[in-house]
């Protein structure tokens, strides 16, 4: 089964953060970048999957030149090769415009003889967390779409020639584990919590520096993005309690519980 | 008119995020309509309503463009007609179809694509169901969508971002909004009870819509993958990598059994393994608001605060005086967890007598 894996190059956060000059974006000037635990999660789904099928997987992101590091760091773990569509100013897309140049780069992969029997994706990005990316995909390329998927398990008689076969997909609801049953193609977006990606290995590394990545121009934002601007909210002047040092601390703790009213009597 | 979908539990109750989706539709109604279009809502068509007697509005909601109505998929117990009433609902659309039994987002969000206004706003509490058919619904109505909106005014949606570090302000062109209401962005309100009219509907389901419908449940197969417990508990002990191995949870887990509350824990307690995902709580698992939150050897990373927002009272318990999480919180122990939540256990025991 070959399968396209889309991530998103995001700022690696840890604390507070500040805004940029036009307080429409973060100032990630001093920040790291990553992709969010979802779409890690999707990748080694991926490469999990394809190892049981001998398909293949592909990386994708829509992001500025450097985004290619992320890319690179999803082959270092498994993934064969990556697309890289460069866009300088990602915050100018919506949603929709993202979803669209994915739909139309993999239609464009189609015909020059690569295509995808699945599309991962992360259930929702860690900065915008917009929840609709890969359904918006799924429409563009009328396939199924699934979310909130932890685990697959492949069903066989995959050909990994663009679309057949089936899979098994598995995600928390209300009530228990769901069971999916899929015809491919299809569209999965990925929760975190089935599987734990794995780290590079030191060929991993070797690999990546020499991956092959396809590389595309993203044309102009077409829906746009409606964010007016980022706001932070006000911060939290601490006013911590300190109760005490070790157990002797143990029954100012009880008495605040007590006073609270959570103790089971 | 705002539509709000609206979830309820095994037992015909309507769940609590839904409660709040509709108090935050209510109380919000006018800033929702000036973003939307302010044209009149149109009256669903092309469907067979079986009407019932004809709504009371509730006072002050004179204008049909304000008015919330709920949608509900599946079964209708009196018990949730009552709930919704309560919290000031104008009329409730009733979806039910043998082939919507099983759960399929597209089949779903068809249904309420159905009976969606042309102009106004159609929203869901930010649960992983809300999200994934508010996104179906905002695809096939050509409507834009925001997730984890927390505020409405006429200046714009204000919506949670970057798991909630910060928040984002937008608008959503188009005559219909889709929205997620994020989870404890408003509190569920009652009103001037109405007596909404409950409408009917003979549903048509595209097969093509079924593909993606549940095939099976299994309940118990996954040692608890349940978060009700979590997200509903009044008293949550959390527990980081501080435990130190999958064998440390001894005294938090006594703990937990005292406040009759649940146990929650860090990214990281997951990722080694020690307990399973359904018990993660931050950016990337539950999001809790109980009354007391206990957070043992948690440093207090903001993808783990994310998830903790809600909760009235907090108290750290942390070797590290200058971590974010003391920090943060209400009250703190600076201390071993494993000593420290002993001699509490011991304290609740002794003077229980
Ligand atoms: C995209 C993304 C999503 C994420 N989502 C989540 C999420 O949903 N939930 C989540 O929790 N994290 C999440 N994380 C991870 C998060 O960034 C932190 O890594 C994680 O929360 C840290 O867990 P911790 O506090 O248990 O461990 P640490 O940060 O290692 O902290 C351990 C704490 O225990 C204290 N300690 C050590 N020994 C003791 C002792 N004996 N007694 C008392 N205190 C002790 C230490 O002082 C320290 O404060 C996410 C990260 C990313 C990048
Ligand atoms: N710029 C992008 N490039 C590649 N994939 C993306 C991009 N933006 C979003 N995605 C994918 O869509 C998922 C959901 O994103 P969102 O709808 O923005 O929350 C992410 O987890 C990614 O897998």
């Amino acid at each position: 089964m070959d399968i396209l894996v889309c991530i998103k190059r995001i700022p690696d956060i840890s604390g507070q953060v500040t805004l940029d000059a036009s307080d429409t974006d973060i100032d990630d000037s001093s920040l790291g970048h990553t992709t969010s635990a979802h779409e890690e999660c999707a990748v080694e789904l991926a490469i999990q999957t394809a190892a049981a099928t001998d398909g293949t997987v592909t990386v994708l992101t829509v992001g500025p030149a450097e985004a290619v590091e992320q890319l690179r760091a999803a082959v270092a773990v498994g993934a064969n090769d990556g697309i890289l569509i460069e866009a300088e100013d990602p915050g100018a897309f919506g949603a929709e415009d993202i979803a669209q140049i994915i739909g139309d780069v993999i239609r464009d992969r189609a015909e020059q003889g690569q295509s995808f029997d699945l599309v991962l994706l992360g259930n929702d990005a860690a900065d915008t967390g917009d929840f609709q990316v890969g359904i918006r995909l799924a429409y563009d390329l009328e396939y199924p779409v699934l979310t909130g998927i932890q685990t697959l398990t492949s069903g066989g008689d995959s050909a990994g020639s663009g679309g057949s076969g089936t899979i098994e997909a598995r995600g928390i609801g209300p009530t228990g584990t769901e069971v999916f049953a899929l015809e491919l193609p299809a569209v999965i977006a990925v929760q975190e919590g089935g599987v734990d990606p794995r780290y590079p290995s030191i060929t991993g590394r070797m690999k990546a520096k020499k991956a092959r990545i396809a590389e595309y121009e993203a044309p102009e934002p077409g829906t746009g993005n409606p964010r007016i601007g980022l706001e932070l909210p006000p911060e939290k002047t601490s006013e911590v309690t300190i109760l005490g040092e070790g157990p002797d601390a143990a029954g100012a703790l009880v008495d605040v519980l007590e006073e609270i009213g959570v103790i089971r009597s | 008119m705002t539509l709000v979908f609206v979830e309820t539990d095994e037992t015909g109750q309507v769940v609590l995020t839904s409660a709040e989706a509709v108090t935050f539709a209510r109380t919000n109604a006018e800033a929702l309509t000036a973003l939307a279009a302010p044209l009149p809502a149109e009256q669903p068509s092309g469907h067979s309503a079986t009407q019932g007697e004809v709504a009371q509005r509730p006072e002050g909601c004179s204008d049909e463009s304000l008015r919330v109505e709920a949608a509900v998929i599946g079964a209708l117990t009196e018990a949730a007609t009552n709930q919704l009433a309560a919290l000031g609902v104008d009329r409730i659309h009733h979806l039910e179809h043998p082939d919507l039994e099983a759960y399929s987002a597209a089949a779903w969000a068809q249904a309420l694509v159905d009976i969606a206004p042309e102009t106004g706003t159609v929203l869901a509490s930010g649960t992983p169901r809300g999200m994934e058919l508010m996104a179906h619904v905002a695809v096939r109505t050509g409507a834009r969508m925001a997730a984890n909106v927390v505020a409405a005014d006429e200046g714009g949606l204000l919506r949670q971002v970057l798991g909630g570090t910060a928040f984002e302000r937008l608008v959503l062109d188009g005559d219909l909004q889709v929205l997620t209401i994020a989870g404890h962005a408003c509190t569920p309100e009652e009103t001037t009870a109405t007596s909404p009219e409950v409408l009917d509907y003979e549903l048509d389901i595209a097969a093509d819509d079924l593909r993606t419908r549940v095939v099976r449940t299994e309940v118990q197969a996954v040692d608890g993958n349940d978060t009700s417990g979590l997200t509903q508990a009044r008293a949550v002990v959390g527990a980081g990598r501080g435990v130190g191995s999958e064998n440390g949870f001894g005294e938090v887990l006594e703990l937990v059994d005292h406040l009759g509350g649940a146990l929650g824990v860090s990214r990281v307690v997951t990722g080694l393994g020690w307990r399973p995902h359904a018990e993660q709580v931050g950016q990337t698992g539950s999001r809790i608001s109980p009354d007391v939150y206990i957070a043992c050897g948690i440093s207090g990373a903001i993808q783990h605060m994310a998830g903790i927002e809600g909760a009235k009272t907090l108290i750290a318990i942390n070797t590290d005086e200058e971590s974010t999480m003391v920090q943060r919180a209400d009250y703190a122990i600076i201390g071993d967890l494993h000593e420290v939540v002993g001699a509490v256990n011991e304290e609740i025991r002794s003077r229980r007598g």
